[in-house]
């Protein structure tokens, strides 16, 4: 069945797509690229070096000083003033704006990993035992100053809404690997040990299609009741009386097409027996009966909570196996403005054995080398301190100029770390790395352009990437292929 | 007319950088392009066939079809045309008598009556505005950070008074620019200008107030580009259009029209009365008598209340000892009463409708070119000022109002507004626009499929004096529009988006209307009109997984009774999670305007229709209708249903599949007793009521509701 997500707009664009990237229109091709019919997806551009995505986003942006970017020299200088050659005129946000800029040395320790040689905070202790599998990079940077902008940038290219989503933007391009499941599923933490005050909003924008068609938007699964909203049948209808009206439909719907002559209507019969199928393959994707205690151990003890992020790194292992393309988590409650060292320790606490524990699992399934794992929050915070500032207590504002993230698995040099920054963690003096390039590079370990990816909205050929400034895949972080 | 291909935007920005745009250059490329030069009156051609054209409309429509060798589809047939009007001037299915009725009628201008009768409907005015409240991104929340509460429900039934009764679109216009500026502009004036205010708006103590103003301002001015301009203007926030003749410059100096707000940038404080409210200085309130009473009573005591307690503190000042003591006392008593004055006074001030409007600061606010779109980074100050592309426009002595805008913007000259207008109306209609991109008449938008139709509907739109009922009815009472869509999946395969209209359209109803479909055909629709946003059920936890702890609505709570099943216009809008029935089929969130919506066909969408189970509710609701009903064959009952809901009547293929499936329904329910059980729970059956009976025929109904042809306008 080929048609069987055709409306036919998807199938104008995907030809102007496709004759934009001087591929040829061949049926087979084209029913690939469409899904549906269980096939690996065409890549248009280059053999792709992953085929699927996690995407950690970790919403309200932790803190690279006391997690990834270790600056030893700053204890001595605990309350002194940023020197003005660092701060360069930085703009700052409406909490700290006006007031003196005094150093807040991390009080945590960092220690150099066994397995990689690489610095990392002792909060992190599992992520640091798997860490030859990593690319730390320390020299993010955004434009963005604000969460909600700086979140809308990094899930969509774009401070201002509207633009489609990473996922989206790859269900559009690849297509789906999957009969039975959504190309892109959108997890959120339901709760979070370092406590609920520094949690900031998410929208769905997040997770939108944009100018894109509609069905390339993410699914957000649910923590309670559907996983998936409107999937169960409602009370009073079984799977047998659900297949017989759907049977009762397909039978009309198919009188009515021959009637009528809209291929529209055989879209419709195609996206009902879907519906029929996710009805069974969701519930058993949620399903955690058959996981050995052993794997669930590896994701350590919040795993048996609906909604942790443990629980939801384990679901997203069992949405990869299942072949869905792009699955992207939220964890929130990283805008640690004030008491950061008692609330960081959850936080930490929350993401470092299970996010750990997924790489070691996906490793073991062999899927690690053709599934890309990317960790990250939308920016940094400072190097100096916001609110009371103690040794063992003090708070950070948000800081656009560098940050830290990381990435492992399809197609990324593992056990080193990527970037400099200065000595407050202030300024990028290395290797910088912009949010549209961290775009570029994971569409390029994906098989695609970022320059051919393209979709024309408001007389553009829009991009994930923008058109404003150029984006560089990141080729230091590449592994050897 | 030829228009300049398309860049890929590298190709495109690699060209600019060589060879920057001179100012002749754009004027040429301005006045090259057909959608910036005003609209030619043309004689509408002739014809060979001349029996078709029941109209102008169709004269252009045909002469296109005989130069492409093609014909244009006989009329379809009568259920589907009360069908398909209905829908499309009301957004309501016809009820199963009102068909009749339609069918009943074989005199000559049975069809011109049923479309008057359904323009003066009110649910016309409902349907109409659905539209333009996409268009100007109407919300309950401000779509932000917290996405706090904001109330803008009077805007939103000023726009559904307006289309019902039928404001002329220059006025409708001119009314949401400038009804502030009006010399003494009436209640609905000021409403109407709200439409300055439904920009998104972020929280106090975030940004810098400064960055907010800028964002808002870009913000306002975009929509006024979006909305009656077709043009996409905030593609030159931070360099000139890269395609159309729009400077940065321009852009700015039309900015200037919408920054002198006199207001804040961003939203109020959080416990403060107005916060509560949703609202926001500026704003206007329309207390009705009885609480105008109130709350002029409640002010007088306060007045008193408040001088006494003043005197009481001079007097307990004065005293000494245990007279002291006693005017203590007595002043403590009569601040309890101010407070407990206060807290009467605020609980009916909350329920006093207001609506935030547009209002100019005294002294204005300077504009200026901000460099690359930074707010932190102004440049050249500029005056206010339309795009120098475009007619000139026309000003008195002191600087520019948004009056004088308004009044460029209507000028019969004006290029783009007539076209832009009609087109949107046609594409309501035709579920495609002439110009297929509704959103960008611009150099990169789509040419229209039917220029000389586009320049002849809107130069006769504006003779009309902008009358949208009376181009409504030109358009459905046209040949083009009665057409079936019946056609060979060849016909559709060479012209998927029918451009040629050689047949009648057929599209899946947007949400609002599959919804508001749904409640009406199961006859449970309840079709009261206006006030606040309500809040239909939805699935548990959908806010809770996004909110912040302290937004205010944190935690969805689902109305109940009479207000879950009104029309779905007047579901709340959260932005940052939209009812889930309405997005899931292709609703906008409501960040910013949208002029076209997408129509796609996923399976979350036959999830959402086979499983809603307030959907499933109102299909039992029919379901016992029809058994109660006396026609006494199953047979009769099936068409019955299948006319309801669809208002056709089963041939006897699709009664033979209705009849076999209720069959194989009744022996499942008959079996599974407890399966039965939950399908009538929470109902009272009568005595001649069998559980076997209403499970089966509430399933049969669903299947008739998740029809392909249900869901689709044909």
């Amino acid at each position: 069945m080929h048609d069987l997500f055709t409306t036919h707009n998807v199938l104008q664009n995907r030809r102007r797509f496709l004759q934009s990237t001087g591929m040829g229109l061949g049926t087979t091709a084209l029913g690939a690229l469409l899904g549906g019919d269980g096939k690996p997806a065409t890549t248009p551009h280059h053999p792709p070096r992953a085929r699927r995505v996690i995407f950690l986003f970790m919403a309200g942006a932790p803190s690279q000083l006391d997690l990834f970017d270790y600056k030893p020299g700053l204890s001595k200088r605990f309350r002194e003033p940023l020197p003005p050659s660092i701060q360069g005129g930085q703009r700052v946000t409406a909490m700290t704006r006006g007031r003196t800029q005094l150093v807040a040395p991390s009080m945590f320790g960092f220690h150099r990993s066994s397995v990689s040689g690489v610095y990392w905070s002792d909060l992190l202790p599992h992520l640091s035992n798997v860490s030859d599998k990593i690319c730390l990079v320390r020299s993010l940077h955004t434009n963005a100053i604000n969460h909600d902008p700086g979140k809308t940038y990094f899930c969509t290219g774009s401070e201002i809404p509207g633009k489609p989503s990473i996922g989206a933007w790859l269900s559009y391009g690849l297509g789906a690997m999957n009969r039975d499941l959504p190309d892109f599923v959108v997890l959120t933490s339901a709760y979070w040990t370092g406590g609920k005050r520094n949690v900031q909003g998410l929208y769905s924008r997040l997770w939108s299609s944009g100018f894109l068609p509609g069905r390339h938007q993410g699914t957000a699964f649910q923590v309670a009741g559907d996983p998936v909203i409107f999937l169960s049948n409602p009370a009073g209808i079984d799977r047998t009386i659900r297949r017989r009206m759907l049977d009762a439909t397909a039978e009309l719907n198919a009188q009515h097409h021959a009637e009528i002559g809209d291929p529209e209507i055989r879209t419709t019969i195609a996206q009902q027996e879907m519906a029929f199928r996710m009805q069974a393959a969701v519930p058993e994707l949620v399903d955690l009966q058959s996981e050995p205690t052993e794997v669930l151990d590896l994701y350590g003890p919040e795993v048996h909570k609906p909604g942790s992020f443990a629980r939801n790194c384990l679901l997203a292992r069992r949405m990869i196996e299942r072949d869905v393309r792009f699955v992207q988590l939220f964890h929130r409650g990283w805008d640690h403005h004030s008491i950061l060292p008692k609330q960081l320790p959850g936080q930490a606490y929350d993401v470092d054995q299970p996010s750990a524990a997924l790489i070691i699992d996906l490793a073991r399934r062999g899927l690690l080398d053709d599934t890309l794992v990317v960790f990250a929050g939308e920016f940094g915070r400072t190097v100096y301190g916001q609110g009371r500032l103690e040794r063992d207590d003090y708070g950070r504002d948000h800081h656009p100029r560098c940050f830290s993230g990381w990435l492992a698995g399809g197609g990324i040099q593992g056990g080193i770390a990527y970037g400099q920054t200065d000595d407050f963690s202030y300024n990028i003096v290395d290797q910088p790395v912009a949010v549209r390039d961290v775009h570029a590079t994971m569409l390029h370990l994906l098989g695609l352009d970022h320059e051919r990816l393209v979709f024309p909205f408001q007389g553009l050929d829009q991009r994930l990437t923008g058109v404003e400034e150029r984006a560089h895949v990141v080729q230091g972080i590449l592994g050897q292929a | 007319m030829s228009r300049p291909t398309r860049h890929t935007a590298g190709a495109l920005v690699a060209l600019l950088i060589i060879a920057p745009l001179t100012s002749q250059e754009g004027a040429d490329r301005a006045s090259a392009h057909w959608a910036f030069t005003a609209p030619v009156a043309a004689t509408p051609p002739t014809t060979q066939n001349t029996n078709w054209p029941r109209s102008a409309i169709d004269r252009f429509v045909q002469a296109a079809l005989e130069a492409d060798g093609l014909q244009p589809n006989p009329a379809a047939d009568r259920r589907t045309l009360v069908r398909r009007l209905s829908l499309d001037l009301t957004g309501l299915p016809p009820s199963r008598d009102e068909v009749r009725a339609f069918l009943a009628d074989d005199s000559e201008d049975a069809y011109e009556r049923l479309v008057d009768r359904l323009l003066a409907s009110p649910h016309y005015g409902e349907h109409m505005a659905r539209y333009w409240l996409d268009l100007v991104r109407f919300s309950d929340t401000n779509g932000i950070h917290h996405d706090h509460y904001r109330e803008q429900s009077p805007y939103r039934d000023w726009v559904i008074r307006a289309f019902r009764d039928n404001l002329p679109y220059d006025e409708f216009v001119t009314d949401q620019i400038a009804g502030d500026v009006h010399p003494k502009p009436t209640k609905d004036q000021l409403i109407a200008s709200g439409f300055h205010r439904l920009h998104l708006i972020i929280d106090v103590g975030t940004a810098l107030p400064e960055e907010s103003l800028a964002r808002n301002v870009i913000d306002r001015t975009t929509a006024f580009g979006t909305a009656f301009l077709g043009l996409t203007v905030g593609c030159a926030v931070c360099h000139d259009h890269k395609y159309d003749p729009i400077t940065q410059r321009d852009f700015f100096a039309l900015s200037a029209f919408f920054n002198n707000l006199d207001g804040a940038p961003e939203t109020g404080r959080r416990g403060t009365g107005d916060f509560r409210r949703g609202l926001q200085p500026p704003y206007v309130e329309f207390p009705d008598a009885g609480q105008k009473a109130e709350l002029e009573r409640l002010e007088t005591e306060l007045d008193a209340a408040n001088a006494q307690v003043k005197w009481l503190t001079t007097k307990a000042k004065g005293a000494g000892g245990a007279e002291q003591q006693r005017f203590d006392e007595r002043r403590q008593s009569a601040q309890a009463r101010v407070k407990q004055l206060r807290k009467q006074r605020d609980a009916i001030r909350v329920a006093v409708p207001a609506a935030m409007v547009m209002r100019e600061r005294a002294a204005m606010r300077p504009a200026h070119i901000l460099r690359r779109g930074d707010y932190a980074n102004p440049g050249e100050r500029v005056e206010r000022a339309t795009p120098a592309f475009l007619p000139k426009l026309t000003r008195g002595d002191g600087p520019p109002t948004r009056l004088h805008l308004a009044r460029w913007l209507l000028a019969p000259d004006h290029p783009l507004t007539a076209r832009v207008a009609v087109n949107r109306f046609w594409q309501q209609l035709f579920g495609r626009g002439l110009v297929l991109t509704a959103e960008d008449f611009g150099t990169q938008g789509s040419d229209p499929s039917h220029p000389r139709l586009l320049d002849h509907l809107a130069l006769t739109f504006i003779d009309s004096g902008w009358d949208v009922k009376a181009l409504m009815k030109a358009l459905v009472m046209s040949a083009t529009y009665r057409q079936s869509s019946h056609a060979t999946p060849a016909a559709y395969a060479a012209d998927p988006d029918n451009r040629r209209l050689a047949r009648g359209s057929r599209f899946r109803l947007d949400a609002e209307v599959v919804r508001d479909q749904v409640l009406a055909a199961s006859g449970v629709l309840v079709r009261e009109m206006f006030g606040r946003s309500v809040k239909p059920p939805q699935p548990a936890g959908l806010w809770k997984a996004v909110a912040l702890p302290d937004s205010l609505p944190r935690i969805f709570r689902a109305d109940t009774g009479d207000q879950i099943l009104r029309r779905s216009i007047y579901t709340f809008w959260k932005r940052g999670l939209p009812p889930p029935q309405l997005t899931i089929l292709d609703a906008p969130t409501r960040e910013f305007c949208v002029a076209r919506r997408e129509r796609t066909n996923t399976p979350l969408q036959a999830l959402l229709l086979l499983n809603e189970t307030e959907y499933l509710r109102a299909a039992r609701h029919l379901a016992r209708a029809i058994l109660r009903n006396a026609a006494s064959s199953e047979r009769e009952r099936a068409e019955h249903l299948f006319e309801t809901v669809t208002s056709q009547l089963p041939n006897s293929e699709e009664l033979h599949v209705l009849q076999r499936t209720l069959a194989d329904l009744r022996e499942h329910y008959a079996n599974r007793s407890e399966l039965a059980n939950e399908m009538v729970r929470g109902l009272e059956l009568d005595a001649d009521e069998t559980k076997v009976e209403l499970a089966a025929w509430t399933a049969l109904a669903s299947t008739v509701f998740n029809l392909d042809i249900t869901k689709t306008r044909q």
